[in-house]
């Protein structure tokens, strides 16, 4: 089943995201994208995520393709004008692509190549309207297409922890009029909190899919606090995972083996997972780094 | 200089739907050299306002409307007539335009395009607030710029961005799609938020066209010939 039937059938969708590499060396992702094989509806293949260069989310999408896997492309408007961003949206039709998530993008500052151009000739709503005009048979010049992409499937983000909340709502709306057709949402920790979001967004008809993000530790919950916007981790989870750190930490020092933090980290995800079900279409998981724990966590949550 | 246009009659008027009372602010500095605010073309468009059933109810003539306190004095001149009015429409740069919308509580509205610099800049100390897009976005986004307030120059609202208010690529750097979130919910206009305005015309930014029309190109086309001829 491909992503766009699985989003359209009404079962609970899964979704995780893998990262390509700096450098040529795919073993590792191609590795963690087999771990997903028959355990999710797509895979999400980051672009540029936070702004580093590294191997394109088209040629890694290409590859799960080419293994019978199930790519969603990842686009920022960060790196191209218009023109790549369409020769792009073709190129992943003519290779089998099919999903595609249009995102703006971070700004170059806060990545690896700091001092380059910004691009943003379009944003992640201007770019869900050329994909959606090509699928209609016309580039953003009005110029008629030879050969048409008329089933890409297109998606957007939104950020539920967002303060003000309201102007991503309002972008919500713009996004879906645009054309997108699924929604991932950016890191959820707080049940309570996204189920009044889902309130305030309850004419959003299209599948909406919570995201999850795996806590690797109380610093890096607490790090995301103060420096990920719209990511909140509530101190009860912080001190969950603080008291792991704590386990590993003597149990090390008494030269046993342990992981508690990975286990703490899995049930976590696995109690926000089996909270939002009820709330929404499906999951995106972004484990990053953490993908061979994936599997758990889907286990753990009853997926 | 900031060399400006008018913008078509449709345009304002279609701006100025649901709205009567118009009061006006004309810049007498580049705009009137641009011959878009000077008294003549100002009158103009009063009365073309006139015929389309609008009330006026003043006209503020401001030296440089790009100095803020300058134009507050001259608003505050004429505060019953502000007052009066549903919205204000603005004859100056993308500049101007912003430092009248900084001021009052009511829609501001761009009377003009800004097309390109020509000489002198009319300064706004501290920071960019005019890119001379061609195409002044500035009555859908509250008089705030969202190409020069947003560090990625967004048109279709916020990123996952900011936090706090502030942007993403420097925590002293105001966000300002939060600015313009603020403007217009203080103004009531949040829903236009929904619009979506064409995607930017970069091709505006060339001079071509726009500035073949104007006398700054007839005047830097003289000297030119005149040195010329001295050769």
């Amino acid at each position: 089943m491909s992503f766009k039937e699985a989003a359209e059938s009404g079962k609970f969708v899964i979704s995780c995201e893998v990262a390509p590499p700096k450098g040529i060396n795919m073993e590792h992702a191609m590795e963690e994208a087999e771990l997903l094989r028959g355990r999710v509806d797509g895979i999400n293949v980051t672009d540029l995520q936070a702004a580093c260069m590294r191997v394109s989310s088209l040629a890694t999408c290409a590859l799960l393709k080419q293994r019978g896997l199930e790519p969603i492309l990842q686009m920022v408007c960060r790196d191209r004008n218009r023109l790549a961003l369409q020769s792009e949206l073709l190129s992943a039709y003519v290779l089998g692509i099919r999903n595609v998530l249009c995102l703006t993008g971070d700004h170059v500052v806060l990545g690896d190549h700091p001092d380059a151009k910004p691009v943003f000739d379009l944003d992640s709503v201007s770019l869900l309207g050329a994909a959606k005009r090509l699928m209609e048979g016309k580039d953003l010049a009005g110029n008629d297409l030879e050969g048409v992409p008329d089933d890409l499937f297109l998606g957007a983000i939104v950020t539920p922890g967002a303060d003000p909340v309201e102007p991503q709502i309002y972008k919500l709306h713009v996004k879906v009029q645009a054309g997108a057709r699924f929604i991932q949402t950016q890191a959820v920790y707080d049940v309570d909190a996204f189920t009044r979001f889902m309130e305030r967004i309850a004419e959003v008809k299209v599948p909406i899919l919570c995201g999850i993000v795996l806590l690797k530790s109380a610093g890096m919950a607490r790090y995301m606090n103060n420096n990920v916007a719209g990511v909140f981790v509530p101190d009860a989870l912080i001190k969950r995972m603080a008291a792991a750190g704590q386990a590993d930490k003597e149990a090390k020092a008494a030269g046993k083996k342990a992981d508690n933090q990975a286990k703490t980290s899995i049930e976590i995800a696995a109690e926000i997972i089996r909270g939002v079900k009820p709330l929404c279409r499906g999951v995106h998981l972004m484990p990053l780094g953490w993908g061979h724990h994936v599997p758990a966590v889907l286990e753990a949550a009853g997926l | 200089m900031i060399t400006s246009e008018r913008k078509p009659l449709d345009e304002i008027l279609s701006y100025l739907k649901g709205e009567n009372k118009i009061f006006i602010v004309a810049c007498d500095g580049c705009s009137t050299g641009s011959q878009v605010s000077d008294p003549v073309h100002t009158q103009a468009l009063v009365e073309e306002l006139q015929q389309n059933g609008k009330t006026v109810t003043g006209v503020a003539r401001v030296e440089m409307v790009c100095n803020g306190g300058l134009t507050a004095l001259m608003l505050a001149q004429q505060l019953a007539a502000v007052n009066e009015a549903d919205s204000i429409g603005v004859l100056s740069c993308g500049v101007g335009i912003q430092s009248v919308a900084q001021w009052v509580a009511k829609p501001v509205h761009p009377l003009t395009n800004s097309l390109y610099l020509g000489g002198f800049h009319g300064l706004w100390r501290s920071q960019e607030r005019c890119v001379e897009c061609g195409n002044c976005m500035l009555d859908y986004t509250g008089g705030i710029c969202p190409y020069t307030a947003c560090s990625k120059s967004l048109l279709y609202g916020t990123c996952g961005g900011p936090q706090n208010g502030k942007c993403e690529v420097d925590v002293d750097v105001p966000c300002g799609w939060m600015q313009i979130y603020e403007r217009l919910a203080a103004l009531g206009r949040t829903e236009r938020l929904k619009d979506m305005p064409p995607l930017r015309n970069f091709r505006n930014m060339l001079p071509a066209g726009a500035r073949r029309r104007t006398s700054m190109w007839a005047l830097e086309l003289a000297d030119v010939e005149a040195a010329g001829a001295q050769q």
